[in-house]
C-alpha cells in the first residue's frame, strides 16, 4: 500500500505515521503542502503522485481543506475528505448536524447582532461562553460572567479579521468536571481516547496545559462516537465530549485532523499503526 | 548531518540528513526555523508563526 501524507508542519504525529507506515512495509510519500501545487483544467497532468490513500495532516485548516479538495478532484482516496473537514471545521455546521440527528450538544445561540446575542445569553444563563465559528486550540474562546463582559467580548470579535466576525455564537457554560473527553474514531472503531484534565483553567485543551489521562470507553461512549462519525463522515476523527451532571454526554466539537501524541503516550496505544491497518482494510474493500 | 546556516544569525546549524521539509529546528540564537527544499537541497528559513486556523 502506498500512503501519501499531506502536511505543512512536521509534528510528532506526521513523523510517526511515516515511520509506522515504513515499518509495516508500506511506501510512505510525504507531501509538503508548501511545495505543492495544482494546475486545474481538463487534461492537466496530475498523475505523478502514486498513492492508494492520502492522509490529510495539515495543521492549517485552510490548507487541509484545500489540499483535500484538490486530491479528491484527482480521484484519490483522502482521509479526511474535504466535506467532512468542512463539517468539522465550522462549529455551527457541526452543531446543526448533530442537533438534526438528536445528538445532545451544549445549548447554543447564533445571532447576527450583539444586542440579540446578549438577550439570548440571558435565557441560556451566565456564565456564558463565546467562541468563534471557526477556530481551535481554545483561541478566542472566552467565558463571560455577566452581560457587560459578554458585550465587550462581542465587540472585540467584531474587530477581528475572522470572516465570521459579525456572527455571534454563544454557548451555555457546561458544569462539567475539571475535564472533558477526547475519543478517536478510526474507520468503524472507536478504540482509544483520553480525559483532558485541567485543575487550573476551565478550558481543557491540551494546547492550554490540560493533562491527558487514559479514558475507559464504555458502550454508550463508543456508540455515541460511531454515531457521530456516521453523521459527520470522515475516517479519522477526534470527538470532544463534555460530561454534564444531568444530561450525560454532550458532544462539543469534532476534529478532522486530530492531534494524538498525548493519547499514544498515556494509553500506550499505537494510533498511527491502528489507523494504517484500518486504512489497509478499507482500501482492500 | 547536513551543515546549514541560520538565516537569522548566520551561525552554523546541524540538521539530520533525513530531515523532511516542514521540520522545525530550534536554533541557539532563539530563532525557530523550518527546513525546506531549495532546488533539491535542504535549507532553512524562519518558521511560520502559529496561524489563526491552526491545530486541533
Amino acid at each position: 500500500m502506498i500512503i501519501g501524507v499531506s502536511y505543512d508542519l512536521l509534528r510528532w504525529e506526521e513523523k510517526d505515521i511515516i515511520t509506522e507506515a515504513r515499518k509495516s512495509g508500506f511506501k510512505a510519500i510525504p507531501i509538503f503542502t508548501k511545495d505543492f501545487y495544482s494546475i486545474v483544467g481538463v487534461g492537466e497532468n496530475h498523475n505523478e503522485l502514486e498513492a492508494d490513500v492520502i492522509i490529510q495532516r495539515n495543521t492549517s485548516h485552510a490548507r487541509a481543506l484545500t489540499t483535500s479538495l484538490i486530491f479528491e478532484g484527482w480521484n484519490y482516496n483522502v482521509v479526511n475528505d474535504a466535506t467532512s473537514l468542512f463539517k468539522c471545521g465550522n462549529k455551527l455546521y457541526t452543531l446543526s448536524l448533530l442537533a438534526k440527528h438528536n445528538i445532545k450538544t451544549p445549548r447554543t445561540v447564533v445571532t447576527f447582532s450583539k444586542d440579540k446575542a446578549v438577550d439570548l445569553a440571558k435565557k441560556i444563563g451566565f456564565p456564558a461562553v463565546i467562541k468563534p465559528i471557526e477556530g481551535s486550540w481554545g483561541r478566542m474562546v472566552a467565558k463571560a460572567v455577566d452581560e457587560d463582559i459578554l458585550y465587550s467580548f462581542l465587540e472585540y470579535q467584531e474587530y477581528t479579521t475572522s470572516q465570521f466576525r459579525q456572527i455571534y455564537l454563544v454557548q451555555e457554560f457546561v458544569k462539567k468536571p475539571n475535564r472533558d473527553i477526547r475519543i478517536f474514531v478510526m474507520g468503524d472503531e472507536a478504540p482509544v481516547g483520553i480525559y483532558r484534565v485541567n485543575e487550573h483553567n476551565w478550558k481543557t485543551n491540551t494546547a492550554l496545559g490540560a493533562r491527558a489521562l487514559p479514558l475507559k470507553i464504555d458502550d454508550e461512549l463508543r456508540d455515541l462516537a460511531l454515531k457521530v462519525r456516521d453523521i459527520m463522515g470522515g475516517f479519522f476523527l477526534g470527538i470532544d465530549i463534555f460530561e454534564d451532571p444531568e444530561r450525560g454526554y454532550l458532544v462539543n466539537e469534532i476534529n478532522g485532523v486530530p492531534e494524538y501524541k498525548n493519547t499514544v503516550r498515556v494509553n500506550n496505544f499505537n494510533v498511527s499503526s491502528y489507523l494504517l491497518n484500518k486504512l489497509r482494510e478499507w482500501i482492500k474493500k | 548531518m547536513v551543515l546549514l546556516k541560520c538565516p537569522i544569525c548566520g551561525n552554523d546549524v546541524n540538521v539530520p540528513d533525513d530531515s523532511l521539509p516542514g521540520e522545525i529546528v530550534e536554533h541557539e540564537c532563539g530563532a525557530q526555523l523550518e527546513v525546506f527544499n531549495s532546488n533539491g537541497k535542504l535549507a532553512l528559513r524562519l518558521a511560520e508563526q502559529v496561524g489563526e486556523d491552526w491545530g486541533e
